[in-house]
C-alpha cells in the first residue's frame, strides 16, 4: 500500500545538488585539479622507481619509527605484494589512502580541538559525525560522482568524510582528558591560550590524538575497495572486478595486499603515538 | 630561627589591627602600602542563573533554598592579604576554598565583588592585561603539581619565565637557581615522571618563585604528599618566605597544618567565612560551635606559644626596692618567690623569701646577693610543646621574657595545663607560689620586718 504522505527528500537532495555542481562548478573544477595533481604526483613517486628502491625505503621508515623486527616485516609481505602482482595496484591505493588521509587529518583535528574548546561546537558537531559515520558509504559516491565525475577524485572524498570521524573524536577525547591542573598552570603563569594549547594541550594529549589518525587511515583503506567502484583503480578496482567476474583468486590477491598495507600503516602510526612519553624533545 | 621571624610578624600584625580598631576609619587608607591584596565583597556563583543567585543570597535567602539557580561556592568573602604574610585558608571539601583561590588570579571570575592586587581589580580588566598580572604579579603551586609530564625538570621550573618571555639561556640559568634553593640541584634533566611526589612539588614551587611575584598562591600544595615530606615541605615553605618574604595565600584541609603555617587563617565553611584570626584567636576564641569542633583536635602545644597563654606575673619585686620591700610584697602576696626586676622592667632572676628575711634579718640593703640565676627565662614565642619539660623541673614558675630581656609574664604549670583544655584561667587564682616549699608563715615575716623596723 502507497503511504498517504511522502516526503520529497530525494528530490529536495537532488535539486539542491544540481544548484550547487552547476553554482560551484569552477570550484569543484579546481578542487578536481588539485587532487588529481595531487594523486598523480605521489603516484608517481612510488610507482616510477623500482619496487626494491620503494621496499627499501618503506622498510627503513619501519625500522626508525619502531624497529628491525617490523623492518624487516614489512620488506618480506611487500615482496608478496610484488609476487601476486599487485604491486602498481598497492602504490595506487597508497596514494589514494595517504592523500585522503592528510586531508581528513588536517580538517578533523581543526575540528577537533573547537570541539574540546566548546560544549556548544562539540554538541553540534557529534551528529554530524554520527551521520558521516553511520550514513552507508556507498550513498557519498554518488554526490561525488556528480561533482567530481568519474575518477580517483571522489573516491578520495568519499574516503576523506568516510574516514574523518574519529580523527575529530580522538583529538576532542584526547584535548579533554588533558590533566585540568596543567592547562590550569599554563593560564596561572600568564600563558595565551594559543600557547597553551601548543605547548601543554596538544603534546600531552598526543597519544590520543595518534590513535585517531591511526584509526582514520584504517578506515580510509576499508573505503578504497568501495573507491574501487568510482574508478579509482589500484586494489579497489581489482576486487571490485574480481566480484563481477567471480575471480576468487583476484579477489584474494587483492586483498591481501591491502591487509599489508594495512598491517604496515597501522604498525607505523601506533609508534608514533606510543613513543612520545620517553624523553622526547629538548624544545623549551 | 624561621619559627620566630614569623612570630614576629604574627605580633605586629596584630599589633597594627588593634591600631586599626582603635583608630576607626584607619585602615583603608592605612591599606595601600601594607596590602597585597585585597577582596571585597567576592561572590562566585557556578549554574545557570549566577546574578539572581547572588541578588537572592543578599536578601538572606539560604544557600540550599537555591541550588535549582545555582551553586554558590564564595558567598561575601572579604579579607586583605597583608604583604609578607602567610594567610591560609582553611575548610573542609566544598567549602569553596579553591573556588576562592582561582578568583584571586582570575582563573575564575568572581560572580560579584573585587580582588585588587597592587592597586588593579583583576575582575575588571581584559584577558591580556590579567596575563600580565599573572606574570607579574601572582604565582600559584597546585595540589597534584600540575607540572608539564613532557618537559624536563629545569624546563618546567622555567616555565613562568618563558612565559614572561625571558631568554631562554638566561631563564635556564634563573631556573637552576632556584631549583637548588628547593633542594633539587642536580635534577634538572630528569622528567617530573621519575620524581617523587615531595620533589615533583619542589618543581613546582621552584616554577612558582622563578616567576619572581610577590604573591603565591597554594592549593592545597601539600596535601597529596605522605605525612613526613608534609613536614618537611612546610618547614621549608616557612623558611624560604622568611628569606624571601613572599606574601603567600595557603589553602589547606589540614587544620594542624593551616596553625602551623599561618600568620592569620581564615576559616570557610558552605562557601562563606566563619572566622578570620590569628592561630591563637582561632583556638582560643573560636567564633562559633563550628570552629570550636573543628580544632577541638588540634594539637594546641604545637600551635599556642608561651607569649600567648602567660599569666601576668603577680609577684615582681623591684631590684632597687631593697630586701625590706621584697621581703612585704612577698608577705602580702602570700608567696615564697618572687621575680626580680630593675627599674627598666629587665628581668634579673628570682628572690626566694628565706633568702631575703636572712638578708633582711641581717640587716642587709642589697638585694643583689639573694638573687638566684638558676632559672632560664623562656621567650614569648616557645611553643607550649617545648616547655613541658621546664615546667616540671622548674619549682616555680617559668618567667616568659620577651627579647629585650623584659619580664613580660610567669606561666604556672596550671596555666599550661588550662591552656590544653582551653579553660578560661583566671589569672588572680594562680599567684607565684613555690610549689615544692610553703611559704614561711605569715607571722615570722611581719616579726622580721618588724625588728628591723626604720632601716631601709
Amino acid at each position: 500500500m502507497e503511504p498517504k504522505f511522502r516526503i520529497p527528500l530525494g528530490d529536495w537532495v537532488e535539486v539542491g545538488l544540481d544548484w550547487l555542481t552547476s553554482t560551484f562548478d569552477a570550484f569543484f573544477v579546481f578542487i578536481r585539479s588539485v587532487f588529481v595533481g595531487a594523486y598523480d604526483g605521489l603516484d608517481w613517486l612510488l610507482t616510477a622507481p623500482p619496487y626494491w628502491a620503494v621496499i627499501l625505503v618503506f622498510a627503513a621508515i619501519a625500522w626508525w619509527v619502531s624497529g628491525w623486527k617490523l623492518g624487516v616485516g614489512t620488506a618480506l609481505s611487500f615482496l608478496v605484494i610484488v609476487g601476486v602482482n599487485q604491486w602498481s595496484n598497492a602504490m595506487d591505493t597508497l596514494a589514494l589512502v595517504v592523500i585522503a588521509t592528510v586531508v581528513a587529518v588536517a580538517v578533523s583535528i581543526p575540528l577537533g580541538i573547537w570541539a574540546a574548546s566548546s560544549n556548544r561546537a562539540s554538541g553540534v558537531i557529534k551528529p554530524i559525525l554520527d551521520f558521516m559515520q553511520t550514513m552507508p558509504a556507498m550513498v557519498y559516491l554518488i554526490p561525488a560522482l556528480v561533482m567530481f565525475r568519474v575518477g580517483v577524485v571522489p573516491g578520495i572524498i568519499a574516503t576523506i568524510i568516510f574516514s574523518m570521524a574519529p580523527g575529530v573524536r580522538f583529538t576532542e577525547l584526547g584535548i579533554r582528558g588533558v590533566d585540568k591542573e596543567v592547562v590550569e598552570a599554563g593560564h596561572a603563569f600568564g600563558s595565551s591560550p594559543g600557547k597553551i594549547l601548543g605547548q601543554i594541550q596538544l603534546p600531552l594529549a598526543r597519544p590520543t590524538i595518534m590513535a585517531g589518525v591511526n584509526q582514520v587511515i584504517m578506515l580510509s583503506l576499508s573505503m578504497v575497495v568501495i573507491a574501487g567502484m568510482v574508478g579509482a583503480g589500484g586494489l579497489g578496482g581489482d576486487v571490485v572486478a574480481s566480484l563481477s567476474r567471480i575471480d576468487a583468486g583476484l579477489g584474494f590477491e587483492a586483498g591481501i595486499a591491502v591487509v599489508i598495507l594495512a598491517i604496515f600503516l597501522d604498525r607505523v602510526t601506533a609508534s608514533f603515538g606510543a613513543n612520545t612519553t620517553g624523553g622526547r624533545s629538548k624544545s623549551a | 630561627m624561621n619559627e620566630s621571624t614569623r612570630n614576629d610578624a604574627q605580633k605586629h600584625d596584630a599589633a597594627t589591627e588593634k591600631v586599626d580598631k582603635a583608630g576607626g576609619t584607619l585602615s583603608d587608607s592605612a591599606a595601600d602600602d601594607s596590602v597585597a591584596l585585597s577582596v571585597k565583597n567576592v561572590y562566585k556563583v557556578f549554574g545557570k542563573r549566577p546574578a539572581e543567585v547572588v541578588k537572592r543570597l543578599k536578601t538572606g535567602t539560604k544557600r540550599e533554598d537555591l541550588s535549582a539557580l545555582g551553586t554558590a561556592a564564595v558567598i561575601d568573602a572579604s579579607f586583605d592579604v597583608k604583604k609578607g604574610e602567610i594567610f591560609v585558608v582553611m575548610g573542609l571539601s566544598g567549602s569553596g576554598k579553591s573556588t576562592l583561590i582561582r578568583t584571586l588570579n582570575g582563573l575564575w571570575a568572581p560572580t560579584e565583588g573585587s580582588v585588587v592586587i597592587g592597586g588593579t581589580d583583576i575582575s575588571k580588566i581584559s584577558d591580556k592585561e590579567l596575563r600580565r598580572v599573572r606574570q607579574q604579579k601572582i604565582s600559584m603551586v597546585f595540589q597534584h603539581f600540575a607540572l608539564m609530564p613532557h618537559r624536563t625538570v629545569i624546563e618546567n621550573a622555567a616555565y613562568a619565565l618563558e612565559v614572561q618571555g625571558v631568554a631562554k639561556a638566561e631563564r635556564l640559568a634563573r631556573a637552576e637557581k632556584i631549583l637548588s634553593l628547593v633542594g633539587l640541584e642536580g635534577w634538572g634533566e630528569k622528567y617530573p615522571g621519575e620524581l617523587s611526589g615531595g620533589m615533583q612539588q619542589r618543581v613546582g614551587l621552584a616554577r612558582a618563585l622563578s616567576a619572581e611575584t610577590d604573591i603565591l598562591l597554594m592549593d592545597e600544595a601539600f596535601s597529596a604528599l605522605d605525612p613526613l615530606i608534609r613536614r618537611e615541605m612546610q618547614e621549608q615553605l616557612v623558611l624560604l618566605q622568611s628569606e624571601l618574604d613572599k606574601t603567600i595565600v595557603f589553602i589547606t584541609h589540614d587544620l594542624n597544618e593551616a596553625m602551623f603555617l599561618g600568620d592569620r587563617i581564615a576559616v570557610m565553611r558552605d562557601g562563606e567565612i566563619v572566622q578570620i584570626g590569628t592561630p591563637d584567636e582561632i583556638l582560643t576564641q573560636p567564633a562559633n560551635d563550628y570552629v570550636a569542633q573543628f580544632v577541638q583536635d588540634v594539637d594546641r602545644t604545637r600551635v599556642l606559644t608561651a607569649g600567648g597563654v602567660m599569666e601576668p606575673p603577680l609577684a615582681v619585686v623591684n631590684l632597687s626596692g631593697g630586701p625590706r620591700n621584697a621581703l612585704r610584697t612577698m608577705r602580702d602576696q602570700q608567696v615564697s618567690a618572687a621575680f626580680v626586676v630593675d627599674r627598666r622592667g629587665m628581668f634579673h632572676g628570682v628572690v626566694r623569701d628565706r633568702d631575703v628575711m636572712a638578708l633582711v634579718e641581717k640587716h642587709g640593703t642589697d638585694l643583689v646577693s639573694a638573687v638566684r640565676n638558676g632559672i632560664d627565662p623562656v621567650s614569648p614565642e616557645t611553643s607550649l610543646n617545648d616547655l613541658f619539660g621546664r615546667a616540671v623541673e622548674s619549682p616555680i614558675p617559668l618567667p616568659v621574657v620577651d627579647d629585650a630581656g623584659r619580664l613580660v609574664g610567669a606561666l604556672p604549670r596550671v596555666t599550661l595545663l588550662a591552656a590544653l583544655g582551653n579553660v578560661p584561667s583566671t589569672t588572680s587564682e594562680f599567684p607565684v607560689v613555690e610549689v615544692a616549699v610553703a611559704p614561711i608563715p605569715e607571722q615570722l615575716v611581719t616579726a622580721a620586718l618588724a625588728k628591723t623596723e626604720g632601716e631601709a
